[in-house]
């Protein structure tokens, strides 16, 4: 995939609407009509969200020219939620050390301050 | 553990951000501490195989930062910046550039740490001086993995 192509899907993705319309996609296509129907928008602003995620490669229209069904591609979404996803667990070792040694100055808290029960030996 | 805390998000919600959320099971004051305090941050900061080996802290308002961790094969990385905003136990705000920049200028930080019934949820702002910027530094965790691995590949290689 393409730098370029990945830039247009995450600039796509950076939008509610955006990933309103891919999560509604993601259980079947659907019109410009369908789609619009559970925004506050206009059609022709819907269609503009469309183009964005068309262009970025996340959805393809139908050939029928009257209907043009919106359908969800899910290989740029993919790689872009590997990235995500990388990037993820690469701060996920860090923070689980945290979680550790957070549990450990809790204790000590306990053990200066006024143990609430007792439990602890 | 309580619910909910452990689980880490990111998101791109601006094409020069990247933001993470994760709760931790202490208070605010704790994990605000943990972020700011040089023995303490030894203790948990850096990716897998990668210790904080220099860590100085000079935490006030235009006062610096420098880090410096070992990786896996002995290389060093370090990077550091300018506090601009402390505001214990809700806030931090700092600058950051690497040695070694791999991406174009210099990043600035936030931390906010929100506190509900002893679970802090911290949310890391990181903004990115252009979204080139920002892709790059996407990106480089995972080409890092891949780099480490060729490594570990090449060693292997050569002692055959």
């Amino acid at each position: 995939m393409s730098p370029d192509l990945l830039d247009a899907t995450f600039t796509a993705l950076a939008d509610p609407t955006r990933r309103a319309i891919l999560a509604r996609l993601a259980s079947g296509e659907a019109t410009v009509t369908e789609l619009a129907a559970p925004f506050d928008m206009s059609q022709p602003a819907i269609s503009k969200h469309l183009k964005v995620l068309e262009r970025a490669g996340l959805i393809s229209r139908g050939r029928d020219a009257q209907r043009r069904p919106c359908r969800l591609e899910a290989r740029p979404l993919k790689t872009a939620t590997d990235w995500l996803e990388n990037y993820r667990a690469y701060w996920e070792d860090g923070y689980r050390r945290l979680d550790e040694l957070l549990a450990e100055l809790g204790a000590e808290d306990e053990r200066r301050g006024d143990p609430p029960s007792g439990a602890r030996s | 553990m309580s619910d909910g805390t452990g689980a880490l998000t990111v998101t791109t919600p601006t094409d020069r951000e990247i933001v993470m959320t994760r709760a931790f099971d202490a208070p605010r004051r704790t994990v605000f501490d943990a972020f700011t305090r040089p023995e303490l941050l030894k203790r948990w900061f850096g990716a897998r195989g990668w210790n904080l080996v220099v860590c100085e802290i000079d935490l006030r308002v235009g006062g610096t930062w420098r880090f410096v961790s070992q990786g896996p094969d002995g290389g060093d990385m370090g990077h550091g910046g300018v506090y601009r905003v402390i505001v214990p136990p809700s806030r931090l705000v700092y600058t950051e550039s690497f040695d070694d920049q791999w991406y174009p200028g210099e990043s600035l930080v936030t931390y906010d740490f929100a506190e509900l019934n002893g679970v802090t949820t911290l949310t890391s702002t990181v903004l990115y001086e252009s979204k080139e910027a920002r892709d790059t530094a996407l990106r480089s965790p995972m080409e890092r993995g891949v780099a480490e691995g060729y490594d570990r590949l090449t060693a292997l290689l050569h002692s055959c």
